[in-house]
């Protein structure tokens, strides 16, 4: 069996700098999502507990094969990635279209993992969209996962309860951060991490078109202004004085 | 035929989905209805509001997004339904992705705001981890928005409302096991109109009880940024603000030993009047403040509770 993890390419977003109130993208280093590594981390202890074979897919930019790396050092056996200099700025549909093409390739799937979303958009699409294409369960924000034969039993957190489910494999999970700590691969790691086996192809060879037209238009994209007093207080005392004039506490 | 459909499995934000569903209305003069699954006693209260379809069918259990959502497409077929609406709460986002694949629809989660602009919905929705806040429009008819929770009252009881069945079919995907309700910490800091947030400048585990006194002196709730919970474990995650914890709209926020990352910033923003306490004077966090106090937090800490106590 293959278990597959699917993980974004994303800009370092703690180097995303903002200037005139725009996201500067220069020389920002790519990476991969955090919650991605949570999946990935999550898709290792199950690897090793029904001895399945762990791939990682991803799709995005020619930069991806380097980005990838950090996901073969940390666990991976293989990577299966699709690449073109058009999925820079890829949106969720295309996205889910790719990865379900993948697995379809890959074959004898029976977990496919995510992050509950990606860390640059967060939309929480691609997982939903890829289990409706393949016609999959999904079991999103799992907090554990533990698979039995030919069933995953997995806890998944919603906001006030968490729900306990059974369900068949192949199954589609999203997983939320608190399911496990991701280990991060030491640089001697990810460069050893180069020679492990990768499958590069294109949207072309999975017979997917990327140029259809964009079903989501960005208008404007800014970082938001802060329309704040600055006031500065020197003391305790002085503060708790302007909040009560201001009405905001009593004294 | 085109219209606006509306569903959550919680009644709050169902009925803050038909104020949206309304606005939208409005400007583009469909009509607005709205699903129920499986609750009778939501379905009756939605019914005071707006035309409202039942479903009762024992194959969906609201735990399988893939049943739902072929539901809310079996509804939406029927209904002439081209806009459909939802909550952005775990279950609601989880199914919006798998709807807007089966209805080849665009899809935008999570919007803070929205409104209609020559016959397009415009949304506003957080980018970048919260650092950037994008307007976008889906540009095909089947649209599916997730709309956050509290961005829109909760709307009105009206009168002359219809209250239908809706059949669907449905194969049952998973099994249920067992639901629990979570335990443990019960706080509701989206709730409170004052928030005390502490971050990783306060070192001193000690001062925490200090803090917990400055609230309750305040009548207002601790809070704080995803380290002080999830790395020391000093309080609980339903405490956290931000882009992966809560997003909060106090009249006052006193944030004490915060540096103003944007994962933090983000669920913080939009508070009414913001204090910021911190020991640098060139941290992030002062560019957001009403009232900035530069100070060793275990000077400030005390003196703040000693004025208030």
């Amino acid at each position: 069996m293959n278990i597959v993890v699917a993980m974004k390419q994303i800009p370092d977003l703690q180097q995303v700098r903002i200037r005139n109130r725009q996201p500067v993208f220069e020389d920002v280093p790519l990476t991969l999502g955090n919650i991605d590594k949570n999946a990935l981390e999550a898709g290792v202890g199950l690897k090793e507990a029904v001895n399945a074979k762990l791939m990682v897919v991803s799709a995005g930019n020619e930069e991806l094969e380097d980005t990838i790396k950090e996901a073969l050092a940390a666990g991976a056996d293989e990577a299966f990635l699709v690449t073109d200099d058009a999925l820079d700025q890829i949106t969720s549909d295309t996205s889910a279209s790719l990865i379900a093409a993948a697995i379809q390739k890959i074959g004898d799937v029976g977990i496919i993992l995510f992050g509950e979303g990606s860390g640059d958009n967060y939309s929480g699409q691609v997982a939903s969209r890829v289990a409706e294409i393949l016609d999959l369960p999904e079991v999103g924000y799992a907090k554990a996962i533990e698979v039995d034969g030919k069933v995953a039993r997995i806890i998944r957190a919603l906001e006030d309860i968490e729900e306990y489910v059974e369900v068949e494999l192949p199954v589609v999970i999203t997983v939320v951060s608190e399911i496990n700590e991701a280990r991060i691969p030491s640089v001697t790691q990810i460069l050893k991490a180069g020679k492990k086996p990768k499958e590069v192809v294109t949207p072309d060879d999975l017979g997917i078109e990327i140029t259809a037209k964009a079903k989501i238009t960005t208008l404007s994209n800014l970082a938001p202004e802060f329309d704040r007093k600055q006031i500065v207080v020197k003391s305790i005392d002085e503060l708790v004085k302007a909040l009560s004039n201001e009405g905001l506490i009593e004294r | 035929m085109a219209g606006i459909l509306v569903y959550s499995d919680k009644t709050s934000y169902a009925l803050e989905l038909i104020t949206a569903a309304q606005l939208i209305a409005k400007d583009m003069g469909l009509p607005v209805q709205v699903v129920s699954i499986n609750h009778v006693e939501q379905a009756t209260e939605l019914a005071k509001r707006v035309d409202t379809y039942k479903i009762d069918n024992a194959a969906i259990n609201l735990a399988d997004t893939a049943a739902v959502a072929s539901a809310l497409k079996q509804a939406a077929n029927q209904l002439s339904a081209n806009i459909v609406l939802l909550s952005s709460n775990r279950r609601g986002r989880e199914i919006a992705g798998r709807l807007a694949q089966s209805l080849n629809a665009g899809c935008l989660s999570d919007v803070n705001s929205l409104k209609v602009n020559s016959g397009k919905i415009e949304c506003l929705r957080n980018a970048l981890g919260g650092a950037t806040v994008a307007n976008q429009v889906i540009e095909v008819e089947n649209q599916v928005i997730t709309i956050m929770p509290k961005v829109f009252e909760q709307a009105a009881e009206a009168g002359g409302c219809r209250l239908s069945e809706l059949v669907v079919e449905v194969k049952a995907g998973l099994k249920v096991l067992e639901v629990k309700v979570k335990g443990g910490d019960s706080v509701d800091i989206e709730a409170a109109e004052i928030l005390v947030a502490v971050g990783q400048g306060m070192e001193n585990q000690g001062d925490l009880a200090k803090v917990e006194a400055i609230a309750k002196a305040l009548g207002g709730e601790v809070a704080c940024t995803k380290p002080v919970s999830t790395d020391k474990k000093w309080l609980s995650q339903e405490r956290i603000i931000g882009l992966s914890g809560k997003k909060c709209k106090p009249s006052l926020a006193i944030l004490m030993g915060i540096s103003g990352q944007v994962q933090f910033t983000v669920g913080i923003r939009d508070a009414k009047t913001i204090v910021v306490i911190n020991n640098d004077e060139n941290a992030d966090i002062m560019k957001m403040a009403d009232y900035a106090m530069v100070a060793d937090l275990e000077d400030a800490i005390p003196e703040l509770l000693k004025c208030l106590g």
